[in-house]
Formats: C-alpha cells, sequence, structure tokens
C-alpha cells in the first residue's frame, strides 16, 4: 500500500514542480528523490508479475484424516456384551485407543464422541463430512459371530453429485468404502484374525461422504475350543486396534499416490 | 275420597308398564333367537390340514455370516400371505432352537402378519422416509389385510413383514446377528414366493428405526441382495 501512494507521488509531481526557484543542493536532492521513486514504481509494478508466477515445486504433505466413530453412547447402550459391560463403553475406549495409536503415527484424527454422550446418526455423518476425511470408521462390538465384521455401506454404487441426497450420500463413495474394505481385511488377515466382509444399511454410514466403514468386533472363537479372544482380553484389543492403525497408514500411502 | 285426575294417571302408567313389559319380552326372545342362529352358522366342519410341501430356508449362520439354503417339508397353505408366514414361522422356529447357528428367541408366532402388494417399480435407495403410519401405505393406497394379495397381479410383489415386538426386544444385538436374520427372511420370502422383490418390516403394525439397535429397518430391503456374504480366514 505504501508503494502504491509513492508511486502516485512520482507521477503527479514531475509537471508543475518548479526546480529552477530553489537551490542547486535541493534540486539535486529533489532529482535523486524522484528517481528513487522511478525506480520504487518499477518494482512495484514487477510485483504483480511476480505473484503471478507459478507456485514453488515445494509442496506441503497431503493432509490425511480420520473419523472415528464410537457407536452409541448416552442414553443408547448398545447392546450388553458378556462381561455386562454396555457396547458404547467398548467402543469409546476402542476410539481412544485408536486415537492415540493414529496421533502416534501422526495421523489426524476427529472423534464423534469423547465421553459417554448421545450423538444422533444425523450429527455423526455431519462431524464426518464437515471434516472431510479420507477415511470413516464407525466402530461397533458384538456377542455374536467371530472375529471382526467389516461392512460397507449396501447401497449401490453412484455417480458423485453436486448435492447429494442425505440418506443415500455414501453412494458415491461405496467403491472407496470398498477398497477400505479389502485394506483393512488384509491387515487384519495379516495380524492372524476372523474376517468377514459384508454390506448394511447402517444410517450413520449412509450419510457419510468419505470412504466409510463400520467395523464390528466379536469375540474370537475358534472350533473345538471355549473362546479364543474375549471382548474383555486387553491383549485381543490391542491387537485389533493395532491392525487398525497399520491398514490405515497403509490407506494413506495409497491415497497418496498419484 | 281419589280425585279423578289421579285415577286416570294411575291407570295410563299401569297400562304402561305392562306394555313395556310386553315389549322387554319380545325384545329378549329376538335376542335369544339371534344368539341361537349364531351358533347355527358356525363352522362345524375342521379345517382343511394343507398336505407338506417343501420350502426352501435360508438359514444364517454366526460363525461364518453365511446363509444356508436347507430344504424342509412342512404344510402350506395356499392363500399366499398365509403361506408366507408359515414359511418364516418354520425359519424362526429353527433360529429359536437351542443348538442353533443363528440363535435368535421369538420362534413362529414372532411373524405377526405378512403382507403381500404390487411393488414399485422404482423405489429410493432407502426407501421413502417413514412416519410412524406411513410404511404399509407408501405403496398402496388400500389398507392392507393379513394374507391379502392381488390374484391377477403378475409382476413384482412387495411383501411387508409385521414382526412382535417381543421379537424385536429380544433380538441379540449387532451389526452381523441382525443383518443376518433381514437377509435371511428376504432371501426366504424370495425362494419361495419369488414374486416377492421388495420386503420392508413393520413391528407390531408401526414403522421402526433399526431391528435392535443397528440394522436399518426404515428402508425397503431387495431380496435380490440376500445372497451368501463373501467369508474370508486366515
Amino acid at each position: 500500500m505504501k508503494m502504491n501512494r509513492g508511486c502516485s507521488t512520482a507521477r503527479r509531481k514531475p509537471g508543475p514542480f518548479k526546480i529552477g526557484s530553489i537551490s542547486a543542493a535541493s534540486s539535486r536532492a529533489l532529482r535523486g528523490c524522484l528517481a528513487v521513486c522511478v525506480v520504487v514504481t518499477c518494482v512495484a509494478a514487477s510485483q504483480p508479475a511476480v505473484a503471478q508466477a507459478p507456485p514453488a515445486p515445494v509442496s506441503p504433505p497431503a493432509r490425511f484424516l480420520v473419523v472415528l466413530d464410537a457407536a452409541h453412547g448416552g442414553d443408547d447402550p448398545g447392546g450388553r456384551l458378556s462381561n455386562g459391560q454396555p457396547e458404547k463403553t467398548f467402543t469409546l475406549a476402542l476410539s481412544i485407543r485408536l486415537r492415540s495409536l493414529l496421533g502416534a503415527r501422526g495421523i489426524q484424527v476427529v472423534t464423534t464422541r469423547e465421553s459417554d454422550a448421545t450423538v444422533a446418526p444425523n450429527r455423526r455423518a455431519e462431524i464426518a463430512n464437515h471434516a472431510n476425511a479420507q477415511a470413516c470408521l464407525s466402530l461397533h462390538a458384538s456377542e455374536s459371530g467371530s472375529g471382526i465384521h467389516l461392512f460397507a455401506s449396501s447401497l449401490a454404487p453412484a455417480q458423485p453429485a453436486r448435492f447429494p441426497a442425505w440418506k443415500t450420500a455414501q453412494a458415491a463413495w461405496v467403491t472407496r468404502s470398498l477398497a477400505l474394505a479389502g485394506v483393512l481385511n488384509s491387515a487384519l488377515l495379516h495380524a492372524g484374525m476372523n474376517v468377514t466382509l459384508g454390506r448394511i444399511a447402517l444410517p450413520a454410514i449412509d450419510s457419510m461422504t468419505c470412504p466409510a466403514i463400520a467395523i464390528e468386533i466379536a469375540p474370537e472363537r475358534v472350533p473345538g475350543h471355549p473362546s479364543a479372544a474375549e471382548l474383555d482380553d486387553p491383549a485381543y484389543q490391542a491387537r485389533v486396534a493395532e491392525a487398525v492403525a497399520a491398514a490405515l497408514l497403509e490407506w494413506r500411502t495409497e491415497a497418496h499416490q498419484p | 275420597m281419589i280425585p279423578r285426575y289421579q285415577t286416570i294417571l294411575f291407570v295410563v302408567l299401569l297400562v304402561a308398564s305392562v306394555v313395556m313389559s310386553v315389549v322387554l319380552w319380545q325384545l329378549r326372545e329376538r335376542a335369544h333367537q339371534r344368539l341361537i342362529a349364531g351358533q347355527d352358522s358356525a363352522p362345524t366342519q375342521a379345517p382343511q390340514v394343507a398336505p407338506s410341501e417343501q420350502a426352501t430356508l435360508l438359514v444364517a449362520n454366526d460363525s461364518d455370516s453365511s446363509l444356508l439354503a436347507q430344504i424342509q417339508s412342512l404344510p402350506l397353505p395356499l392363500d399366499p400371505g398365509a403361506r408366507a408366514r408359515a414359511v418364516l414361522g418354520k425359519l424362526l422356529d429353527l433360529y429359536a432352537a437351542p443348538d442353533a447357528a443363528h440363535p435368535v428367541p421369538g420362534g413362529g408366532s414372532s411373524i405377526a402378519q405378512v403382507f403381500l402388494l404390487p411393488a414399485q417399480t422404482q423405489i429410493p435407495a432407502t426407501g421413502p422416509d417413514t412416519g410412524p403410519n406411513s410404511a404399509p401405505n407408501s405403496t398402496n393406497s388400500t389398507e392392507p389385510k393379513p394374507g391379502m394379495t392381488n390374484s391377477s397381479q403378475t409382476g413384482p410383489e412387495l411383501a411387508v413383514v409385521n414382526l412382535t415386538g417381543a421379537f424385536v426386544s429380544g433380538h441379540p444385538s449387532g451389526l452381523e446377528t441382525e443383518t443376518l436374520t433381514l437377509l435371511s427372511i428376504c432371501g426366504t420370502l424370495h425362494a419361495n414366493l419369488p414374486r416377492v422383490t421388495q420386503v420392508r418390516f413393520l413391528v407390531d403394525g408401526q414403522s421402526r428405526a433399526t431391528l435392535a439397535g443397528h440394522a436399518d429397518l426404515t428402508r425397503t430391503y431387495l431380496t435380490a441382495d440376500a445372497a451368501p456374504t463373501e467369508v474370508t480366514h486366515p
């Protein structure tokens, strides 16, 4: 701004200014000042061209953000686990554990709840959509079945729309969600766990505009044995969280590839 | 000496009492005759026992999240709605058995009714938005009745399965178990009534958000989705 004001002065004053009416020293000083103003004018005029030049080749690292949705909470306890613990408590503990693991690996995390609070499914989707995340995980737990159940939305894949319908917003992301399920499946299998893949109509993830997967953790049961790992086994919980964190690291690598 | 007007009033009241007694006696006789006539019209023949037929049930298995087809022989009525209810009742009886691979309490009585209606040719992916009473009427303006179907209808049909509240409240909570229950119901309906291509669920005649906290009950399910899910093992 100051340079622009100097520029206008340099253009306006030379015409009417009477150099002969002042001393020679003053005249030299004024000429020097005018020369400086001309130089400054040229520099100022050249600055926009510099600003329009292409950015430096060094680009900042791409943003990678994960949304962790601890299912249920508050008035909605979810299912009841074998040790009497409500599902909402288990999912919150797993969300906090995963957040720490991902934070330690340099991954930004947004959680839908940090305490035993009631969060409506629509609000969960709003949080995920505002975060513009690269992966959204809805965490669940159940005593039914065995191992880890991965569910993508059962919506049929659709082309992205400028204004997608709220209840079917996930349709444009189903293909990416299935790819994320594949990465999670590989990591969990690598960790030696039973994995089941499926599709589900779940209101929370059907409205998300990000690759979204519902993960349900069940006790690991081996035929012929009472139970290989229960849900309240800390080692089992840690194994699941480590495998999910490894999968998200892999997903980040894939997301950053051109 | 009794005044004349009192004598006349007494006689009028006496006559009125007699007339009313006669009328009441006749009404009582008519009611008795109607009761006897109603008893005469009661069915005296025993209902026909439907012949046993083979039905295909898609039975869920929690251990590998699969739907396995089982052939069962059971008496099936001719009416499509009653037939659908009988088949689903048998399916839920299997789930209520002690050694079930997909344990769900309740049994066959958990299916209150099954309505069969002409299906919409195009449905939204999540089905119409639901109010408390909108689900069955969203596809047909007429009030559905149990077992109602259009015999001349040859196109795809929508089955509205009305579950009992006791079944839903006793259903185990979980993504997998709830999804398997719904998909096995859809697949079993389509296997035995091929014209059924869409299924909606009610609970005690009302729309409900989820089965047991997870699976969406407000949407229309396609029977084509009831295929065995992929299973992977290490």
